[in-house]
C-alpha cells in the first residue's frame, strides 16, 4: 500500500528580525508528511518546532519573519498563496490545536458559535445542520452533554474540556492534516491520556495526517508513527518511532533520553540523571556552520564532526546529521573507561 | 522522633454570600492529612490540579492560614508560630517555588536575593555576607560573578537554581519544593534534580517534593503520598505506589503515565482501558455517598490506602 504524501517541506528556512537583521529560527529543515500518519516533532524550548508549525500556517507575522523554502500541501505551494487562497485551506483543508486553550479560544463567544465559525466559512450548510455538527462534533471529542456545553463559554470550561472543544473547532472540517502543538502540555496526567487517546481514535476515523509537536518523549511514545528531533532550528535525527526508541544515534538524542527520569533511575541515593552540558545557545548567538551539537560535547574531538553536516541515512528511513553520532559516547563512559586501563 | 509531623490538617476557604457578605459554606482545600517526614527523606507529594498539594505545602510554610490541626517540627508544636517571622521554625524551613519567573524579585541582584535570609537571622558583615553568598553560589553551579546580575539575566534552569541557593542559605532541614522542575526543559530539569540530591546528601535535608509528575517523582521520592479532593488516597513507599496500587485513584494515575517503549503500546491501552472500566464500576468501593475520599487504612507497616 503506498500512502501518499500530504506534506512535504523542502528547506524550510523561518527568520525572525531582530535589530534590523535576520536570524533563522528554523534552519533548512524539510520532511515529508504522509496520509494517515503521525509524525511528531520533539525538541526543548527553543529549537524551533512550534515557529516550524506556525510557518506551515503563516500565521508569523510578516512584519519581521522571512519565510523561505517551499511548503508543499497536496502538491500546492503555501508560501505562493495569497491570503484568500490560503484562508481556504487554513481550518478546511488544515487544523490547528495550540497548546493552551484558554488563550487561543475567544472569551467572548459561547464554544458553540466557536465551533460554527469555521463551517460557516468553509461549508454550506444551514443554520440548524451546523448546530447540529457542532453537537456531533462535541460529542464526538467525548463532552458528556453537547448541549449545555454548547451554550457555554470557555472561562466555564475545565483544561480537559477546553482543550476537546479545541480539537472539536480544528477537526470541524474533516481536515486532512491537523497541526497540534504541545497539544497536552497544559493538562494533567490522566487527562493526557484521555486527549492522546482521543486523538488517536479521531484520526483512524478521519484519516488525517497530524504533525504532533512536543517536548514530552512520553507523548511521542505513545503517539508517533515516525519522529523528528530538533535542536537548534535544525532536524538532527528522523526515524521511524520503533526504530528511534530502540537505536537512538544522534548525541542529542541519546542525550535527553538519558536526562529522563525512568523506573530505574533514582533506585539509590546516588543515582544522578544524565546533565546536557552548557546551555542552548540564544538565536542571537547561535553558529551557523558546522554540527550545532557540538559546543555540547566538548569531549568529542573536533575531526569527528563534519565542516558542512549533512545527513546519512542509516537505515532505511532513519536519517542522522553529521557524523559525530559514530564517535560519540557519554563523558562518564570515557571516565569509567580510563578507569579500567 | 519525626522532624516534621503534620496531624490531621485543614484548610478551608470561606464561601461569602448575600449582601452582608456572610460565610455560606467552605471550599475544603485540604480536609484532614496526617503525615510525618524523617531527617533526611523526601516525602513526594502527587496529585493533579486542584487536589489541595500546594495548598497543602504553603499551610505548612504559612503562606496559608491553616484552619485546623497541628504542625510539629522536630517534636515540638509550632503550629502558633506558622507564619510568624523570625522564629526558629522559619529558619528551619524554606521553600522552593515553581515559577521561576514570579519567585525572583526582578528589582534586587542575585547578591540581595540569596543574601535577604542571610540578613533577616544572623548580623554578618558585608565581606562575610558576600563570601556565604559566593558559596552558596557555588553549590548550585554558579560563578561569583552571577551575584551582581539581575533575574531577567538567566536561563530558567539558572533561576531555579538561584531559588535553591537562596532555600538554602539558612541550612534549613526541610525543603517544601513545590513543583520545582515542572516549568523546565527536560536537560535543564535534570541538572536541577541532580543539584537537589546533591544537597540534600551534602545538609541531609528533608524534601516535602510537591509535583505531578509521577516519573520525577520515581526518581526523587522514597515515599509517596497521592492526594486527591484534599485528602490521602494512598501512602506508602516508592516499590508499594507504583507495584502495588491499591486505591483505583492511585491505580489511574500510574496507568496514565507514557510508556516509553513504543512496542508496548497495545499493552499500555488494554491496561489503561481495564483500569478506566475498574474505576467506572467500583467507584462507589472507593469513595464515600458525598464523594468524598475515605479515612486511610492501614495495610502493612507503612502502606496506608483510604478505603471503607
Amino acid at each position: 500500500m503506498i500512502e501518499k504524501e500530504l506534506l512535504k517541506i523542502n528547506n524550510l528556512v523561518t527568520s525572525f528580525r531582530i535589530n534590523g537583521k535576520y536570524y533563522p529560527a528554523v534552519d533548512g529543515v524539510s520532511l515529508r508528511v504522509k496520509e494517515n500518519e503521525v509524525f511528531a516533532i520533539v525538541g526543548e524550548s527553543g529549537c524551533g518546532k512550534s515557529a516550524l508549525a506556525l510557518s506551515i500556517m503563516n500565521l508569523h507575522n510578516p512584519a519581521f519573519t522571512k519565510i523561505e523554502g517551499k511548503i508543499f500541501f497536496k502538491g500546492q505551494d503555501l508560501l505562493k498563496l495569497n491570503l484568500t487562497e490560503l484562508n481556504k485551506i487554513r481550518g478546511r483543508d488544515i487544523g490547528m490545536i495550540f497548546q493552551d486553550p484558554l488563550t487561543a479560544l475567544n472569551p467572548l463567544m459561547k464554544i458553540g458559535a466557536q465551533i460554527e465559525e469555521s463551517l460557516t466559512f468553509h461549508t454550506n450548510l444551514s443554520g440548524k445542520e451546523k448546530q447540529r455538527r457542532a453537537m456531533e462534533l462535541l460529542e464526538g471529542v467525548g463532552i458528556e452533554n453537547p448541549s449545555l456545553t454548547y451554550d457555554q463559554f470557555p472561562h466555564e470550561l475545565s483544561g480537559g474540556m477546553r482543550q476537546r472543544a479545541m480539537i472539536s473547532i480544528a477537526l470541524a472540517c474533516k481536515p486532512s492534516l491537523v497541526i497540534a502543538d504541545e497539544p497536552t502540555t497544559a493538562l494533567d496526567v490522566t487527562i493526557q491520556a484521555q486527549i492522546l487517546d482521543l486523538l488517536k481514535k479521531l484520526q483512524k476515523e478521519i484519516k488525517s495526517g497530524i504533525i504532533l509537536i512536543t517536548h514530552d518523549l512520553g507523548v511521542v511514545a505513545e503517539m508517533a508513527d515516525r519522529v523528528a528531533v530538533m535542536y537548534a532550528g535544525q532536524i538532527v535525527e528522523t526515524a521511524d518511532v520503533h526504530e528511534l526508541f530502540s537505536n537512538p544515534l544522534h548525541p542529542y538524542t541519546r542525550s535527553l533520553m538519558a536526562s529522563m527520569p525512568s523506573k530505574a533511575s533514582g533506585d539509590t541515593q546516588e543515582d544522578r540523571l544524565h546533565v546536557i552540558q552548557g546551555m542552548v545557545p540564544s538565536l542571537l548567538l547561535q553558529k551557523r556552520d558546522g554540527c550545532r551539537f557540538s559546543p555540547r560535547i566538548p569531549w568529542i574531538a573536533s575531526y569527528y564532526h563534519e565542516e558542512n553536516p549533512v545527513y546519512h541515512e542509516v537505515r532505511p528511513g532513519h536519517h542522522v546529521l553529521c557524523t559525530c553520532f559514530r564517535h560519540f559516547h557519554f563523558k562518564e563512559e570515557r571516565r569509567k573507561s580510563r578507569v579500567i586501563t | 522522633m519525626s522532624l516534621l509531623e503534620i496531624k490531621d490538617l485543614k484548610v478551608y476557604y470561606p464561601i461569602r454570600g448575600g449582601i452582608l457578605g456572610r460565610t455560606i459554606g467552605y471550599v475544603k482545600a485540604v480536609d484532614g492529612i496526617s503525615f510525618t517526614i524523617e531527617e533526611g527523606e523526601t516525602l513526594g507529594l502527587v496529585g493533579e490540579s486542584g487536589s489541595g498539594k500546594s495548598t497543602t505545602g504553603k499551610a505548612i510554610i504559612g503562606l496559608e492560614r491553616i484552619t485546623q490541626g497541628r504542625i510539629l517540627f522536630a517534636g515540638e508544636n509550632i503550629t502558633k508560630y506558622v507564619g510568624k517571622n523570625h522564629s526558629p521554625y522559619r529558619r528551619g524551613v524554606q521553600m522552593i517555588f515553581q515559577d521561576v519567573y514570579s519567585s525572583l524579585n526582578p528589582k534586587k541582584r542575585v547578591l540581595d536575593i540569596v543574601a535577604e535570609p542571610l540578613r533577616n537571622f544572623e548580623t554578618l558583615t558585608k565581606a562575610e555576607e558576600r563570601k556565604r553568598v559566593d558559596e552558596l553560589l557555588d553549590i548550585v553551579g554558579l560563578s561569583p560573578e552571577t551575584a551582581i546580575k539581575y533575574p531577567h539575566e538567566f536561563s530558567g534552569g539558572q533561576r531555579q537554581r538561584i531559588g535553591i541557593a537562596r532555600a538554602i542559605a539558612l541550612r534549613p532541614r526541610l525543603i517544601i519544593a513545590d513543583e520545582p522542575v515542572s516549568a523546565l526543559d527536560l536537560s535543564v530539569q535534570a541538572q536541577v534534580l541532580n543539584y537537589m540530591k546533591d544537597i540534600q546528601q551534602h545538609f541531609k535535608l528533608a524534601y516535602l517534593f510537591i509535583s505531578h509528575d509521577l516519573g520525577v517523582v520515581q526518581h526523587m521520592c522514597s515515599n509517596i503520598a497521592i492526594m486527591h479532593r484534599g485528602r490521602f488516597v494512598e501512602q506508602g513507599n516508592k516499590e508499594d505506589i507504583f507495584n502495588n496500587p491499591v486505591h483505583i485513584y492511585t491505580k489511574r494515575l500510574i496507568a496514565a503515565i507514557p510508556d516509553m517503549d513504543p512496542s508496548k503500546r497495545e499493552e499500555t491501552q488494554v491496561f489503561r482501558d481495564q483500569v478506566s472500566l475498574e474505576y467506572d464500576r467500583n467507584f462507589h468501593k472507593y469513595y464515600t455517598a458525598k464523594n468524598q475520599v475515605y479515612d486511610l487504612k492501614k495495610l502493612s507497616d507503612n502502606h496506608y490506602v483510604a478505603l471503607p
